[in-house]
C-alpha cells in the first residue's frame, strides 16, 4: 500500500471505482433477493481491487475479456452503470438490449470484449485479440480475467502456450478466490499457486495480494509494459476472496465462518481508505463525499433501469446474423 | 474454359481473398510450412508471411477460440479443422462463442470467420475421421452452413464465406478435392441461399448437397434410361436455405427425394421433408422420400464402409420406389 507514491488522483480514482463496483453489486444482490431480477448473478464483492487495479493500469484502447463474475471488470473498464443495470433488468436500454444479461456484458468501444458464461472461454478470445494486435502491428494489450477454477480448463493451457510461443501482448490475470463454486482449489490442483504454472510455459508468473489495489496496479503495469515491448505474456495471480456465495442464495456449506471473517478483515476498500487518510492525501470527509456521489449514481442507474422499456418482442429474431438475418432465421 | 480441381478452387478462393483484404488470415494445423495436409495453402506462407498463415499447435479449442477473438476485433480468420470430426474438440468456441456472440451482445459485434472442415466417408479413415456433421451445425442459430459439390461452387461460395460477416461452417468433402470442373479465370462470387439446378427435369425432384450431388447426377442418367426425367437440385447452403427453389421444383414435379450422406436419424433431409409437408403438402403426389446414410459409426473396412452412405444405385432404387416403379 503506497497511496503517497501513486498520488492523490490515482488513489482517489481507485477508491471511487472500487466503491462503485461494491455498491453496484450490493444493489444487484439486493434487487435479486427481492426478485426484481431474474436468471442468476455472480457478485464480486470482496474482489474489487483486482478488477480496478488491473483496469486502471490499462489504457482506454486496451482490451479485456471477463467472466460470469464480471460486473467489476466492466465497471472498471469504463462501463456505464446505467446501461449495465438496465442489462441486468433485461431492458432494451441495456448494453446488449436485454439479450445477454449479467454474464454477457460487452462493449468493444470500451475494450470490453465480453463477459462469458462458459468458464475459461474468455481466455482464448483474449489470446485472439492479442494475436490481432500482433498481426496488425498495433500496440494494444489484452487482459484476460479468469478465476482459479478456469485455470484448470484446457483453454487456459492452450492459450497461454500459444501466447508464450508467439510473444502475444496478453496478460493472464487469475482472480484466485479459492473456490470454483464449492470446490477449493487445493483439492483439484497440485501446485501451490496458480502462478507457478507460468514456469511450464516459460513466462513470468507473479503472485500479488489481490486485495491491495496498488499491488495489482503495479503488477499489471509491469506486465503491460512487457507486453507492449513485444516480450510476451505474463501470468498474474491475485489472491482474493468473494464475500458472497458463488451465486446469490448459495448456502455456502463448503466454507467456514472463520475463513469468511478472516477475509472480510482484509477488505480492500477499508484498507485503501485507511491508507489514503493516513498518508494525508484525502480526508475522511472527502472520501465520504465520493461514496455519497457513487450512491447517487447507483440509485440513478436503478431508476433508469426500472423506468426503461423491455425490448419489443419483435427483437427476439434480430441480431442472430449480421448478413441475411431474416432468411437465415426463418428456416 | 479451364478445368481445375475442387482443392485448387478452394486454394484460389483463399489466395484471392488474402490478396484483396489484409484482414484475412489463415490459422490451423500444418497450414504454413507444409501448406496444409491437402496441399491447399502451398506457398502461402512464403507469399503472405507467417503472421497471416499461422501454424498452430494441436490446440483446436484454443485456436478456434482465438479466432473468435480476432474476428470480434475485426480480422477475418479462416480456420481449418483438419477433419470436421475434430470439431468435437473445439465445439465450445464454435457453439457457444462464435455462434452466439452477436446475439448475446445485442448485435454489437460480428464474428466474421470461416471454419473450413473436410468431412465425409469413402476414404477408409474409420470412425473418427469420416463423419458428416452438418445437421449438428444447423441446430445452432448463428452459424451458416455451406457444402459445395463442385470446383466452381467451392470457389464462389468460399469467397462469399470469407466476405460474410457471420461465422460460416464451410464443409468440404474429402473425396471431392481431386475432382475437376470448369472454373473461369475471372472473379465471381456465389451468394448463400441460392440453390443450383444441376440437372433440369420434370418427373421427380432430387434434393442433395456435397458429394451426394455427384451421385444424384449419375443416378439421374440411369433414371433417364428408364424414362424418368429427374431434376437434381444442389442446395449448396443449408443455412440459409433456398426454399423458393425447392418449392418451385416440387410444384413442377410433385415428387421429391432428399439425399444425404449423413446418418438418416436427425439429419437435415428430415428437416427439409418436414418443411415441405408443412408448406406444400398439396403439391405432393407421393410421400417425401429420404435417401440417407445408415445410423452407424463409419467403419474402416472397404467391405463395410461402402454400405453406409447412398450411392447412385441406392438413389435410383429410392426414386423408383418413390414413383411406384419396379
Ligand atoms: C465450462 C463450464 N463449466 C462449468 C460451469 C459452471 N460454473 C459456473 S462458474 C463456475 C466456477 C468458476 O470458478 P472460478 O473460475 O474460480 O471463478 P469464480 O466463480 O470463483 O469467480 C462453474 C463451475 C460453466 N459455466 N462453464
Ligand atoms: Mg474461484
Amino acid at each position: 500500500m503506497s497511496a503517497k507514491k501513486h498520488g492523490k488522483e490515482l488513489s482517489v480514482t481507485f477508491y471511487r471505482e472500487m466503491v462503485k463496483v461494491r455498491l453496484f453489486d450490493e444493489k444487484a444482490s439486493e434487487l435479486f433477493t427481492q426478485a426484481l431480477m431474474s436468471g442468476n448473478i455472480h457478485t464480486c464483492i470482496g474482489q474489487e481491487a483486482s478488477a480496478v487495479g488491473a483496469c486502471q493500469a490499462l489504457k482506454p484502447t486496451d482490451f479485456i475479456t471477463s467472466t460470469h463474475r464480471g460486473h467489476g471488470h466492466c465497471i472498471a473498464k469504463g462501463g456505464d452503470v446505467k446501461l449495465m443495470m438496465a442489462e441486468l433488468f433485461g431492458k432494451a436500454t441495456g448494453y446488449c438490449g436485454g439479450k445477454g444479461g449479467s454474464m454477457h456484458i460487452a462493449n468493444v468501444g470500451l475494450g470490453i470484449l465480453g463477459a462469458n458464461g462458459i468458464v475459461g472461454a474468455g481466455i482464448p478470445i483474449a489470446g485472439g485479440s492479442g494475436l490481432t494486435s500482433k498481426i496488425k502491428g498495433t500496440n494494444e494489450v489484452t487482459l484476460a480475467f479468469f478465476g482459479d477454477a478456469a485455470s484448470n480448463q484446457g483453454t487456459f493451457h492452450e492459450t497461454i502456450n500459444m501466447a508464450a510461443a508467439w510473444h502475444l501482448p496478453v496478460i493472464f490475470l487469475c482472480e484466485n478466490n479459492k473456490y470454483g463454486v464449492s470446490v477449493c482449489i487445493d483439492r483439484v490442483c497440485n501446485t501451490q499457486n496458480i502462478a507457478d504454472r507460468a514456469q511450464g510455459y516459460n513466462i513470468p508468473g507473479v503472485i500479488v495480494d489481490g486485495n491491495d489495489v496498488f499491488a495489482v496496479y503495479q503488477a499489471v503495469t509491469a506486465a503491460a509494459e512487457r507486453a507492449r515491448k513485444g516480450e510476451g505474456p505474463t501470468l498474474i495471480e491475485c489472491k482474493t476472496y468473494r464475500w458472497h456465495g458463488h451465486y446469490e442464495g448459495d448456502p455456502m456449506s463448503y466454507r467456514t465462518k472463520e475463513e469468511m471473517k478472516e477475509w472480510k478483515e482484509k477488505d480492500s476498500i477499508a484498507r485503501l481508505r485507511k491508507e489514503i487518510v493516513k498518508s494525508g492525501i484525502a480526508t475522511e470527509a472527502e472520501l465520504d463525499g465520493i461514496e455519497g456521489e457513487v450512491k447517487v449514481e447507483i440509485e440513478a442507474a436503478v431508476e433508469f433501469a426500472k423506468e426503461s422499456p423491455y425490448p419489443d418482442p419483435s427483437e427476439v429474431t434480430t441480431d442472430v446474423y449480421a448478413d441475411d438475418n431474416e432468411r437465415s432465421v426463418a428456416r | 474454359m479451364r478445368k481445375i480441381t475442387y482443392g485448387q478452387a478452394i486454394s484460389e478462393a483463399m489466395h484471392e481473398e488474402m490478396v484483396r483484404d489484409e484482414a484475412v488470415f489463415i490459422i490451423g494445423e500444418d497450414m504454413g510450412v507444409m501448406g496444409s495436409v491437402f496441399g491447399l495453402t502451398r506457398g502461402f506462407m512464403e507469399e503472405f508471411g507467417a503472421h497471416r498463415v499461422i501454424d498452430t499447435p494441436i490446440s483446436e479449442s484454443g485456436f478456434t477460440g482465438m479466432s473468435v477473438g480476432a474476428a470480434i476485433r475485426g480480422l477475418r480468420p479462416i480456420v481449418e479443422l483438419m477433419y470436421v470430426d475434430f470439431a468435437g474438440v473445439s465445439f465450445d468456441p464454435i457453439m457457444n462463442q462464435a455462434a452466439k456472440m452477436r446475439y448475446m451482445t445485442g448485435g454489437q459485434v460480428s464474428v466474421p470467420m470461416v471454419i473450413r472442415a473436410p468431412q465425409g466417408a469413402g476414404r477408409r479413415n474409420a470412425g473418427q475421421h469420416s463423419q458428416n456433421l452438418e445437421a449438428l451445425f444447423t441446430q445452432i442459430p448463428g452459424l451458416k452452413v455451406v457444402l459445395p459439390s463442385t470446383p466452381y461452387d467451392a470457389k464462389g461460395l468460399l469467397k462469399t464465406a470469407i466476405r460474410n460477416n457471420d461465422p460460416v461452417m464451410f464443409l468440404e468433402h474429402k473425396l471431392l478435392y481431386a475432382t475437376k470442373g470448369e472454373v473461369p479465370e475471372e472473379e465471381y462470387l456465389i451468394p448463400f441461399g441460392k440453390a443450383d439446378v444441376k440437372r433440369a427435369g420434370k418427373d421427380v425432384t432430387i434434393l442433395a448437397y456435397s458429394r451426394e450431388v455427384i451421385f444424384a447426377l449419375q443416378a439421374a442418367k440411369e433414371l433417364a434410361d428408364l424414362g424418368i426425367d429427374a431434376e437434381v437440385i444442389d442446395l449448396r447452403s443449408l443455412v440459409p436455405l433456398d426454399w423458393e427453389a425447392i418449392e418451385a421444383s416440387i410444384t413442377k414435379t410433385h415428387r421429391v427425394a432428399i439425399v444425404q450422406e449423413a446418418p438418416q436419424r436427425g439429419g437435415y433431409a428430415g428437416e427439409i421433408a418436414t418443411q415441405i409437408m408443412e408448406k406444400i403438402f398439396d403439391q405432393l403426389d407421393a410421400p417425401v422420400k429420404r435417401i440417407a446414410g445408415l445410423n452407424v459409426v463409419p467403419p474402416f473396412s472397404p467391405a463395410l464402409e461402402d454400405h453406409i452412405y447412398p450411392k447412385p444405385n441406392d438413389i435410383v432404387a429410392g426414386v423408383k420406389e418413390l414413383l411406384g416403379r419396379k
